[in-house]
C-alpha cells in the first residue's frame, strides 16, 4: 500500500539546560515549563493549557515556583530559559499551596452535579481535586447559579454553573475553527460563555469543545444523560465519514455506540475532528438489515437462511457469466473492496467493477491510474502545514475535507501560507483560510488553472467534482509537471482511495496494476493462485457504461454494494438499469430503495462490527478494530467468500488476515500505469440571459445517507439558499430575499436567494440540502447549463 | 516645602483651557525646542529628569521610551491612559478639564521621541465634560498646525484620536486598554510581549498616564535639572496630589514629591469639623492604609514603600473617626468584584467570596473565624492573579487588619451602622462631633 513520507521536524533545534525540582534537563530552545515537567513525569495540575491553543494563563492552577521570581508563575505560559531552576507542587510548598488555593476557588461555585454530570469520571476539575483539594469547603455564602442548559446550538449545551471560565472552548472555536460563535461575556463574577443573539454555535467543528472542556459545562445535546464514562468500552477506530481519516475513539455499552470522540493523531486529524465524524451514528441502528432476503417465485421478497441465500446468489451469477457487473459504493474498507475487486475477476470473469457511484469520466480513471493509485510521495497533512502556496481546484476544504481545512488554517495562521482557490465565489470556508480566489465558472477552472501563475513547489489539491469538467483533470496533471507541483486528489467518501487502490476499476488491478499489461495481470492471477487467462486483458465498462449496457439489456446480473441510488451520478436512470436487469443482488447495511429491487439482499456489517482499513485522502493506511463484537453482522469480504464458496471456487478471503496477507503480497506495482489523461477542454458555448451554469458541492452536514437518526447535529446544518451575482441577479430580475428556481427538463429547485459577490452566469446551489437536492430533483453536475426564474411560493 | 505649580498654575485664570491662555504661558514651545532635538535627545531629557510614571506604578517614563524599537519600519503608537477609575484617584480628568493642552503638548513631544505618528487617548467614559475640554484641545492644536502633517515644518506628522472607554476599571489596565481599544472585551493580555515590542496592533506602544505626559512639556522647556530640584533623589519633581474625604478643602494640590502628609492635608484646611483623622490611604483604593501616626511621612515613592504601602496616584484619602474601617473595606471590595474582568480565577472568586463574607460583618454577624478565612482568601489572590488588580483587592482587608482587628471582631456582635452611624460618616454630615 501506499505509505506516506514521514517528514518529522528535523533536529536541529538548539537545547537549553534546566532544572525541575532538582533535576537537570536538556530541552528544545522554547519548552514551556509544563510540558518539560510532564515529559518528567510531574503533572502540574491544569484548565486552561491545551497543547494545540495558545497560552492564556488565565485558571492560574499551574502555578509553580521560579527561582529569582518573587511570585509564583503559570508554568503552562512560560518556557524554560537556560539555567531557570524550577519547584513544582513535588519538591515547592509555596506552588503547592497556590495550586490548592485556586482549586478552592474553582470550587467554591461548582455545583454538586458529579453523580449526574456527563464529564464525571473523566473529569480533570475531579482528578484534580483530589490531589490539590481540600477535603471540606470552607464557602458557606450563596452560589451563583444559572438557568440549565443553554443552548448554544441544537447539539451544544452548556451549563454555566460548571463552567471554570477556562476559555479553551472559544479560544478552540476562534484559534483552531476560525468560527468565534462562541465568546466570554459579562465580566468578573458574571463572566460566561454565550452566543449573540440569533447567531447560534453552529460550527463544524463545535463538538471539539465538548472534548476538551475540562468540566462538564459544556455537552452535546445527543450524549447528555445517557451514559457515565465508567460504564463505557472505548476503543480506536477510523472515522467512516470521509476521506480525512479521522483517528476516533468509539465509546460504546452493551453493543450500543454510545458516543464517539477524536483520537489525538499528530499526523493527521491533532486532537480535533468535524462534528459529522463525532456525531453521526445514528444511521447504524436506523433501517440496518439483519436477514438475507430473497425474491420467491411469486416475485415477493421472503426472509431466508444464510445458505440458501448464498446458494441463490451463486446461481444467478453463475448463469450470467460474462455480462455481469460490480458497481460499488465510496465507502468500503480496503479490505472489503478488494475482495470485490477480486471477486469480479476470479468469480465472474469480468473487469466491469467501478466504485465511482458519483460523477465520474474515462479521464478520471486515467489520472487516478496514472497520478493516484500506488503513489507513494503523495501529500502529507504535514507538507500542507508547511507549504507556501495551496492551490484549490473543485474542492471547498471546509465542506469536503473538513481536517484538510483545519490543518491549512494552522498553516495559514503560523503566516507562510497562501491558499489559492480557483472557485466561483470566495465562500465563508476560503474567508476562513485569506484564500485568493480566482472567481472562476464551472468548465473554465482548466483554462484558469493553466493562465494563473504558479511557483514552484506548490502544492494542487483537486476534488473529484473535477471528474464532471472535462479536461480538468489533463490539465490539472500537465500544470504540475510543468511547475514542480505536487498534486493531489481529495476524494469526499472514506473508502474512494481503498477501493482505487484495490482495483475496483474496469482497467485497474490491485496496486495500481493496469488490466491491459499482461505481467501486470500474471502477478496478480499468481498470488490469486489462477491461471492469467482467468483475468479478463480488455478493460471492463465503467459505472456510467454498466447503467447504460444494463438498460440496453446487454447485463444479465448486477451486484450492488454499499452504495445509495440517490448518490449516483443520474439516479433515474440507475433506476432504469435496476429494472432491465434479470438478477440483482444487492449488499449492504442498510435498507433503502434498492434493496426491494433485489433478487438477493445480503446483510453486511457495518464499520463498528468489523476490522477493516480506510486509505485516507494521503494514502495513508488507516486500520481499525472491531469495536462491537458479538454481534453476527459479516464482512462483505467473508459473504463474498461464501458466494464464491457455493460456486465451487477457493477464494480464500474468508478473515481479515487473509485479505491482509494477500494485500501486502500484492503491494504495489513498479511497472507501467495507465495513460496520463489527455482530454479536450470543451469550451462554454454563448447561452442565453436565463440559462446560467451550474455550480454545486457537498455541504459537511447536509441529508446524507449517514447522517439520518441525528436531529440535533442536523439542526446544525446550514440553510439552504442559492447564491447569484449581483449582474446575473439584476439580468433575470432577481432581489435577494426572492426565490428562484433553477430548473431543466428533470425537474427543478426552489430557494431563496443571496445575492452574493461571485463570477457572473453561474447559479450555486447545494449538492444534498433538505430543500435541494441536485441529484434527485434534476439528475444535473456541475458545469451543466440550467434555466433560472423567479420562484413561487 | 510649599506649592509648586506647573501644571495647575494657571488653572484659575478664564478659560484656562483654551489654547489663546496657555500659548500666553509658553505653551507649546516646549514642542517647537523638541522638534528641534533629535527623538533620542528628547529621551534623554525625560530620562535624565526621573520623571517616573503617575499612573501607579511609578516606572521611570524615559526608560519606559527608550524600550521601543528603532527602526523596525512597524508603526509605532502612543497611548494615553486616561481611563481614571481607581477608588479616590481624581487628578487626570480636572487637568483635562483645566489644562488638557498640557497633555496635548506632552503627547506631541512623546510621539515624536518614540517615533510615533498615531497617539490615541484613552479617557473614562463617564466624563463627557472632560473628553469635551480634550476633543477640543485636540481640535485647536490641529487647526494651529501642532498636530496633523509636518508639524512646525519639521517633517513629522502626528494625528491624535481621542478615544472613550465604556466604562470598565480594568481598562485602565494598560494590556486590557490596547484590547479595549482594538474593539475588543478589555482583558489584560499575557506578557510578554510587552506593549513596547507588541502594543496595539502587534506594534511598538507605549502607554502612559496623561499626568505624566502632562509633565513633559515643562520639563522640555526648564530642563531635567529644574525638575530634579524639587522632590527627592528617587522621587523628582512635582505631582499633583488630590486630597479627598474627610477634609475641609478637598482638591488639587500640586506640590513637590516629598511633602509630607500632614502639609497636604494643611492645603487641604486639615479635617472637616476638627474631627481626629483615623485612617488614611495615599494613593487609591490598591494601596494599604496608613494611620494618623504616618502624618508626616514624606509623600515619594520610597517613604511610602518603607511604610508597607505605596504612593499609587498619589491621591491620598482621608477618613475620620466616623468612619467604619470594616465598611470602607467592604466598600472597596465591592468595587474590586464589581471590576474584575472574569479572567482568572484568582481574582474572579476570590472578590466574590470575599464580599460575600464582608457582608455578614457589616451586618455584625461574621464569625471570628472568618476574619482568618477573608486573610486566607486574600493570601490566595496576592501574587497569583493574572494582574494587578487582583492584587490590588487583596490589599484593603490585610491593610485594614493591621491597625483595625479590634473594629472587625466587634463586627461579629455588632452591625457596622450601629458602630458607626452612616449620617454621620458622610462628607456634607452636620450630624454631631464624636
Ligand atoms: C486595574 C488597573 C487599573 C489601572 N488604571 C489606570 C488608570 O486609570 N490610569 C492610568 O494611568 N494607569 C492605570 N493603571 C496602570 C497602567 O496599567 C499603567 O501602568 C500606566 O498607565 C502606565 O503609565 P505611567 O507609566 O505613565 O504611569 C491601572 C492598572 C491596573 C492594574
Ligand atoms: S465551557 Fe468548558 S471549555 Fe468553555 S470556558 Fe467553560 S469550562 Fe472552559
Ligand atoms: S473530518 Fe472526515 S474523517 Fe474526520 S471526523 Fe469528520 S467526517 Fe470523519
Ligand atoms: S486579576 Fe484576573 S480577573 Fe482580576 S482583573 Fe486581572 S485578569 Fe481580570
Ligand atoms: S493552566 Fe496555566 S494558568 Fe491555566
Amino acid at each position: 500500500m501506499t505509505l506516506t513520507s514521514d517528514n518529522k521536524a528535523t533536529n536541529t533545534q538548539e537545547l537549553i539546560t534546566a532544572t525541575i525540582d532538582g533535576i537537570q534537563m536538556q530541552v528544545p530552545k522554547g519548552t514551556l515549563i509544563i510540558r518539560a515537567a510532564e515529559k518528567m513525569g510531574t503533572f502540574v495540575p491544569r484548565f486552561c493549557d491545551h497543547p494545540s491553543l495558545a497560552p492564556v494563563a488565565a485558571c492560574r492552577m499551574c502555578l509553580v515556583e521560579i527561582e529569582g521570581m518573587p511570585k509564583p508563575q503559570p508554568s503552562c505560559a512560560i518556557p524554560l530559559t537556560e539555567g531557570m531552576v524550577v519547584k513544582t507542587q513535588m519538591t515547592s510548598k509555596v506552588a503547592e499551596d497556590a495550586q490548592a488555593g485556586v482549586m478552592e476557588f474553582l470550587l467554591i461555585n461548582h455545583p454538586l452535579d458529579c453523580p449526574v454530570c456527563d464529564k464525571g469520571g473523566e473529569c480533570p476539575l475531579q482528578n484534580q481535586a483530589m490531589t490539590a483539594g481540600r477535603t471540606e469547603s470552607r464557602f458557606e455564602i450563596e452560589k451563583r447559579t444559572f438557568p440549565k442548559p443553554l443552548e448554544l446550538s441544537t447539539e451544544i449545551l452548556l451549563d454555566r454553573e460548571r463552567c471554570v471560565e477556562c476559555a479553551r472552548c472559544t479560544r478552540f472555536s476562534e484559534e483552531i475553527a476560525g468560527d468565534p460563535f462562541i465568546e466570554l461575556l459579562e465580566r468578573g463574577a458574571k463572566q460566561q460563555v454565550g452566543i449573540a443573539t440569533d447567531e447560534p454555535f453552529n460550527s463544524y467543528f463545535s463538538g471539539n469543545t465538548v472534548q476538551i472542556c475540562p468540566v462538564g459545562a459544556l455537552t452535546s445535546s445527543a450524549y447528555r444523560f445517557r451514559s457515565r464514562p465508567f460504564d463505557l468500552v472505548s476503543v480506536k477506530t477510523t472515522c467512516e465519514h470521509c476521506a480525512a481519516g479521522c483517528s476516533l475513539r468509539t465509546d460504546y455499552r452493551r453493543e450500543t455506540v454510545m458516543r464517539r470522540l477524536a483520537w489525538e493523531d499528530p499526523e493527521v486529524n491533532e486532537d480535533w475532528n468535524c462534528d459529522k465524524g463525532r456525531f453521526a451514528f445514528g444511521y447504524l441502528k436506523t433501517n440496518r438489515l439483519t436477514q438475507p432476503k430473497v425474491r420467491n417465485l411469486d416475485g415477493n421478497q421472503i426472509d431466508a437462511l444464510w445458505p440458501d441465500a448464498v446458494d441463490i446468489a451463486a446461481a444467478g451469477l453463475a448463469n450470467a457469466q460474462g455480462k455481469v457487473a460490480v458497481l460499488l459504493g465510496g465507502r468500503l474498507t480496503l479490505e472489503d473492496a478488494y475482495a470485490y475487486s477480486k471477486f469480479a475477476r476470479v468469480a465472474l470473469g469480468t473487469n466491469n467493477i467501478d466504485f465511482r457511484n458519483r460523477d465520474h469520466s474515462e479521464e478520471e480513471q486515467q489520472f487516478l491510474g496514472s497520478a493516484v493509485a500506488g503513489n507513494h510521495n503523495s501529500v502529507t497533512y504535514k507538507e500542507l502545514e508547511n507549504a507556501q502556496n495551496v492551490i484549490l481546484v473543485s474542492f471547498e476544504p471546509e465542506e469536503e475535507s473538513p481536517i484538510i481545512f483545519l490543518r491549512l488554517r494552522k498553516a495559514m495562521q503560523k503566516g507562510n501560507l497562501k491558499v489559492t482557490a480557483i472557485a466561483p465565489y470566495l465562500s465563508k470556508g476560503l474567508e476562513k483560510l485569506n484564500a485568493e480566489v480566482v472567481a472562476t465558472k464551472p468548465g473554465e477552472e482548466g483554462k484558469v488553472l493553466s493562465g494563473i501563475d504558479i511557483v514552484e513547489n506548490s502544492i494542487i489539491l483537486i476534488g473529484e467534482r473535477a471528474a464532471a469538467i472535462p479536461g480538468l483533470l489533463s490539465v490539472a496533471l500537465e500544470v504540475s509537471n510543468k511547475t514542480q507541483s505536487k498534486i493531489s486528489w481529495i476524494p469526499r467518501r472514506a473508502g474512494e482511495r481503498g477501493a482505487l487502490e484495490a482495483g475496483a476499476l474496469p482497467a485497474l488491478l490491485p496496486g495500481a496494476r493496469p488490466v491491459a499489461d499482461a505481467s501486470a495481470r500474471s502477478e496478480v492471477a499468481k498470488v490469486w493462485g489462477v491461471s492469467n487467462s482467468k483475468i479478463p486483458s480488455e478493460p471492463g465498462l465503467d459505472h456510467s457504461q454498466i447503467i447504460k449496457a444494463a438498460i440496453n439489456g446487454e447485463l444479465k446480473a448486477l451486484i450492488i454494494a454499499g452504495l445509495d441510488v440517490l448518490d449516483a451520478p443520474d439516479p433515474k436512470l440507475f433506476s432504469e438499469a435496476i429494472n432491465a436487469v434479470d438478477f440483482v443482488i444487492t449488499i449492504g447495511v442498510q435498507e433503502n430503495s434498492l434493496t426491494r429491487y433485489a433478487n438477493v439482499s445480503l446483510p453486511v456489517a457495518p464499520v463498528t462490527e468489523k476490522s477493516g482499513t480506510f486509505i485516507n485522502w494521503e494514502g495513508r493506511p488507516r486500520p481499525f478494530g472491531k469495536a462491537i463484537g458479538s454481534t453476527n453482522a459479516l464482512t462483505d469480504a467473508r459473504v463474498l467468500s461464501m458466494i464464491a464458496e457455493s460456486m465451487d471456487l477457493d477464494f480464500g478471503l474468508q478473515i481479515i488476515e487473509d485479505l491482509r496477507m494477500e494485500l501486502s503480497e500484492l503491494g504495489i506495482w513498479n511497472g507501467s500505469k495507465l495513460e496520463k489523461p489527455q482530454f479536450e477542454s470543451k469550451e462554454i458555448v454563448d447561452f442565453k440571459n436565463d440559462n446560467v451554469i451550474l455550480s454545486t458541492w457537498h455541504q459537511l452536514l447536509d441529508e446524507g445517507a449517514m447522517q439520518v437518526g441525528e436531529e440535533h447535529l442536523a439542526g446544525t446544518q446550514k440553510s439552504s439558499v442559492a447564491y447569484l451575482s449581483e449582474e446575473t441577479a439584476k439580468q433575470n430580475n432577481l432581489t435577494t430575499g426572492d426565490l428562484v428556481t433553477v430548473l431543466n427538463t428533470r425537474g427543478s429547485i426552489t430557494l431563496p436567494l443571496e445575492i452574493i459577490e461571485m463570477v457572473n452566469k453561474v447559479i450555486w446551489i447545494p449538492f444534498n440540502s433538505k430543500d435541494s437536492k441536485v441529484k434527485q430533483s434534476l439528475g444535473a453536475k456541475e458545469g451543466d447549463i440550467m434555466l433560472i426564474e423567479k420562484g413561487k411560493v | 516645602m510649599g506649592l509648586t505649580p506647573v501644571l495647575t498654575a494657571h488653572w484659575d485664570e478664564p478659560k484656562s483651557f483654551d489654547i489663546e491662555n496657555y500659548q500666553k504661558h509658553a505653551g507649546y514651545v516646549a514642542l517647537t525646542n523638541s522638534l528641534k532635538m533629535t527623538p533620542d535627545e528628547v529621551i534623554g531629557v525625560v530620562k535624565d529628569s526621573g520623571l517616573r510614571g503617575r499612573g501607579g506604578a511609578g516606572f521611570p517614563t524615559g526608560l519606559k521610551w527608550s524600550f521601543v524599537p528603532q527602526n523596525d519600519g512597524k508603526p509605532h503608537y502612543l497611548v494615553v491612559n486616561a481611563d481614571e477609575s481607581e477608588p479616590g484617584a481624581c487628578k487626570d480628568i480636572p487637568l483635562m478639564l483645566a489644562n488638557p493642552h498640557s497633555l496635548v503638548e506632552g503627547v506631541a513631544i512623546a510621539a515624536y521621541a518614540i517615533r510615533a505618528n498615531h497617539a490615541f487617548i484613552y479617557i473614562r467614559g463617564e466624563v463627557p465634560h472632560a473628553i469635551r475640554r480634550v476633543m477640543n484641545a485636540v481640535e485647536q492644536a490641529y487647526a494651529q498646525g501642532l498636530l496633523g502633517k509636518n508639524i512646525k515644518n519639521s517633517g513629522f506628522d502626528l494625528d491624535v484620536v481621542v478615544h472613550t472607554g465604556a466604562g470598565a476599571y480594568i481598562c485602565g489596565e494598560e494590556t486590557a486598554l490596547l484590547d479595549s481599544l482594538e474593539g475588543r472585551r478589555g482583558q489584560p493580555r499575557l506578557k510578554p510581549p510587552f506593549p513596547a515590542v507588541a502594543g496595539l496592533y502587534a506594534s511598538p506602544t507605549v502607554v502612559n498616564n496623561a499626568e505624566t505626559l502632562a509633565s513633559v512639556p515643562s520639563i522640555i522647556l526648564n530642563g531635567a535639572d529644574w525638575f530634579k530640584s524639587m522632590g527627592t533623589e528617587k522621587s523628582p519633581g512635582f505631582k499633583l496630589f488630590a486630597v479627598s474625604g474627610h477634609v475641609k478643602r478637598p482638591g488639587i494640590y500640586e506640590a513637590a514629591l516629598g511633602t509630607p502628609m500632614s502639609e497636604l492635608l494643611d492645603y487641604a484646611g486639615g479635617m472637616k469639623q476638627g474631627r481626629d483623622l483615623k485612617f488614611w490611604i495615599p494613593g487609591g483604593s490598591s494601596v494599604p492604609m496608613l494611620t494618623p501616626e504616618h502624618i508626616d511621612i514624606p509623600m515619594t515613592y520610597e517613604d511610602l514603600a518603607a511604610a508597607g504601602t505605596m504612593l499609587g496616584t498619589g491621591t491620598p484619602m482621608m477618613f475620620d473617626k466616623t468612619t467604619s474601617v470594616v465598611k470602607a473595606v467592604s466598600r472597596w471590595l465591592e468595587f474590586y468584584k464589581h471590576e474584575s474582568c472574569g479572567k482568572c480565577t484568582p481574582c474572579r472568586e476570590g472578590t466574590y467570596w470575599i464580599t460575600g463574607v464582608l457582608e455578614k460583618f457589616e451586618h455584625g454577624v461574621g464569625k471570628e473565624h472568618e476574619l482568618e478565612l477573608i486573610n486566607d482568601i486574600c493570601g490566595q489572590i496576592a501574587g497569583r492573579s493574572f494582574c494587578a488588580l487582583g492584587d490590588a483587592a487583596a490589599t484593603p482587608f490585610p491593610g485594614a487588619m493591621k491597625y483595625f482587628a479590634s473594629e472587625f471582631e466587634e463586627a461579629t456582635r455588632k452591625p457596622v451602622d450601629v458602630s458607626f452611624p452612616p449620617e454621620r460618616t458622610k462628607i456634607f454630615s452636620t450630624v454631631g462631633v464624636m
